[in-house]
């Protein structure tokens, strides 16, 4: 027979047997994500702190910590609110129109009509993504070509009888950052909705047809609202992406004309690698890293993704 | 409400024909069940009906007028699906209030309706939660509440009790029974559930492989069932199916000797558990298995035909296992089939040996 005290005994055994355990499993499972964290975040954020206070230039020495980085920054720089003001425009413009908008018409679209051709047109959106990107913006090139060989120019002067041939490189760069990226990016919302939609319980769209929904009162009152998780994801995710890279850009328009195409992530590089200002561009940098974290966290707090990610994405009753 | 037909229907879904020739009239209120095994068609008949599923062949007539292209928004059908379907991201005030949208109902009017159509399903007090808030039975009903708000001419259930516990089950049976005989909306249950059809429908469609196997009330089906599939399906627990040969007016089961009028060659003679008795006469056996069922007892007796069972009426067994017994029955409560052709042979009987 156990007492009270031998199961009590026994309980605790159990319970420092299972906390060893508990520690084991936190770094297996753990260790891996932390190791990354911590080898591709936490060590170039300091390093890039470290570098934003010095004056590291094109010669790779360092003479003195000095804060001029950051006045630099805040007081001196003119061309910044300019560079920031485009940041917004090409970000909100290529998410809203394309990565969001676009993909969801794509995917609503691609769903609604037969399987084999609902495929072949997703697969057609999704080529430029698999396509090399320097390929990409080399077929944009031609495309936009200021000559009358250009894609564009061949339609435009044949079909509609324009006189000269269109320079968009110069009189339409923001709009063809936008669109370049945005014939990329509107495949990753359409894939991700194709699944979220293929995930809704066909049942309720019959429940709807039999309540007397069309086409478009099925979409609003089925589809989106199944949507919300996914758009909220793609929203956050993108515009993440979107801050941060620039090849695109840089491929097509160099940034340029002048800096009218050059993004926030593109000016920290021109600065840093171009103008050989290191210390500069560590201390923008360092601007990028702080807004790409508030821009998660208030996605996370925004978009209530916290309690979305806990809870069955698409709830089937 | 509505008289339906359905006149020769076909449907296909792609290569294969799940439904190969269909032929049914159900009465301007009337309430019928569609009886079968899962796969033989059911829902996708029901899915015909309300407009889901378009015809292959065939026509579908409401009320005398053909509906095979009519949409299912304009078929004024209510549903009730078997995972009810229901609307998650919507209070159940809003998913009841959903077909009335589309009718263009005045604000005002559709929520007294829909307050009425919650008081007579009894979900008044959850209207402002969400489904996946409700238990099974809560969502039933709601799913009942949004096909009946919109004053169907046709109701349509899909398995609705077949996610509910036994007890609820129980009381839906009823509940829903009593609503048909208030509303006297035409209505159509699909189940798998030989005892809800039974119990619930005024007459039962019994189905097999997308056909119709035999058409009538439950005690058609129960006292005449034209065919083995039938007789097997209807009855709890399932009937007995012995097979022999007859000759010279007797069947002949190894060595155990029925006297039968009316029929001859290969036979099989359908017994019910229910209408056997123990006797001092009839086939012999030994008691294998006893099985207590509440008020009846459930004897699996081994006989030289095999396990034959037979169900009492008591609580008590008055038989122990390993005992031998006789097992007799009334001519009249026989049942005998070709075993060819699965068919009942009318007016043919079998009378218990010795
Ligand atoms: N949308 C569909 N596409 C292809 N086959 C289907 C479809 N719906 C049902 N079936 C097939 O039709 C047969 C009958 O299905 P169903 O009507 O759902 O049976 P029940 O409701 O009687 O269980 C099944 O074999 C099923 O696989
Ligand atoms: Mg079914």
């Amino acid at each position: 027979m156990t007492t009270i005290a031998d199961q009590l005994t026994i309980e605790r055994r159990g319970h420092a047997g299972s906390a060893a355990r508990r520690r084991t499993n936190f770094v297996i499972f753990l260790g891996p994500a932390i190791l990354l964290t911590v080898f591709f975040f936490v060590v170039p954020v300091i390093i890039d702190i470290t570098v934003s206070f010095t004056d590291l230039s094109r010669s790779l020495r360092i003479s003195e910590f000095t804060t001029e980085q950051y006045e630099k920054v805040f007081r001196t720089d003119r061309r910044l609110s300019q560079v920031i003001g485009l940041t917004f425009i090409y970000v909100f413009g290529t998410l809203a129109i394309f990565n969001v908008t676009f993909g969801l018409i794509l995917a609503i679209t691609t769903t609604a009509i037969r399987n084999v051709s609902g495929s072949f047109f997703r697969g057609v959106w999704l080529l430029p993504r698999m396509s090399p990107s320097v390929l990409y913006i080399l077929l944009w090139l031609w495309a936009v070509s200021p000559t009358e060989a250009g894609l564009v120019n061949q339609v435009f002067m044949q079909a509609f009888g324009l006189d000269a041939p269109l320079d968009l490189l110069t009189s339409a760069p923001i709009a063809l950052i936008i669109i370049s990226n945005g014939f990329i990016g509107a495949s990753m919302g359409m894939i991700i909705f194709t699944a979220a939609i293929r995930g809704i319980p066909e049942h309720l769209f019959h429940a709807a047809a039999v309540d007397g929904a069309g086409t478009f009162a099925t979409i609003r009152f089925i589809t989106l609202p199944a949507l919300r998780w996914p758009i909220s994801f793609v929203t956050i995710y993108q515009t993440l992406s979107l801050l941060v890279s620039f090849e695109y850009i840089l491929l097509l328009t160099k940034g340029g004309p002048f800096y009218d195409t050059t993004v926030y992530a593109l000016y920290v590089y021109r600065r840093a690698f171009e103008s050989g200002q290191y210390g500069y561009g560590a201390a923008l940098a360092l601007f990028l890293i702080v807004i790409g974290v508030i821009v998660a966290l208030l996605g996370w707090r925004f978009f209530d993704m916290e309690r979305l990610l806990q809870r069955p994405r698409i709830e089937v009753h | 409400m509505a008289k339906i037909e359905f006149r020769n229907v076909v449907k296909r879904f792609g290569a294969v024909e799940v439904i190969p020739d269909m032929n049914l009239v159900i009465e301007d209120g009337e309430f019928v069940a569609l009886l079968g095994p899962s796969g033989c068609g059911k829902s996708t008949s029901l899915f015909m009906l309300a407009g889901i599923y378009l015809p292959s062949g065939g026509e579908l007539l409401f009320d005398g007028h053909v509906v095979n292209e009519v949409e299912a928004r304009d078929r004024n059908v209510g549903i009730v699906f078997q995972s009810y379907a229901l609307y998650p991201h919507m209070s159940v005030r809003d998913n009841i209030l959903f077909p009335l949208r589309f009718k263009k109902t005045p604000r005002d009017e559709a929520l007294t309706k829909v307050k009425a159509v919650a008081d007579l399903v009894r979900v008044a007090e959850l209207l402002d939660r969400r489904p996946g808030e409700l238990s099974g039975g809560q969502q039933q009903r709601v799913a009942l509440a949004r096909a009946l708000v919109k004053e169907p001419q046709l109701l349509l259930l899909d398995e609705p009790l077949s996610n509910l516990d036994a007890s609820l089950r129980l009381s839906m049976r009823t509940e829903i029974k009593s609503l048909h005989e208030q509303l006297g909306v035409t209505t159509v249950l699909v189940t798998h559930d030989q005892i809800e059809a039974t119990t619930m429908a005024d007459r039962i469609i019994c189905m097999r492989a997308g056909r119709i196997e035999q058409v009538g009330t439950p005690d058609d089906l129960y006292l005449r069932p034209s065919s083995l599939f039938v007789a097997s399906f209807i009855g709890s627990p399932p009937i007995n199916l012995i097979a022999g040969e007859a000759e010279g007016g007797t069947v002949t089961v190894n060595g155990v000797r029925f006297p039968v009028d009316g029929a001859s060659g290969s036979l099989t003679m359908g017994l019910r558990p229910e209408l056997l008795r123990f006797g001092d006469t009839g086939f012999a056996g030994r008691i294998a298995q006893i099985e207590p069922m509440g008020r009846e007892i459930l004897y699996v007796v081994e006989t030289g035909m095999g396990a034959v069972r037979v169900l009492e009426q008591g609580s008590s067994a008055g038989h122990s296992p390993g005992e031998e017994v006789k097992v007799s029955f009334l001519p009249e409560n026989s049942l005998v089939f070709e075993t060819e052709r699965q068919k009942l042979i009318a007016g043919a009987h079998v009378r218990a040996p010795g």
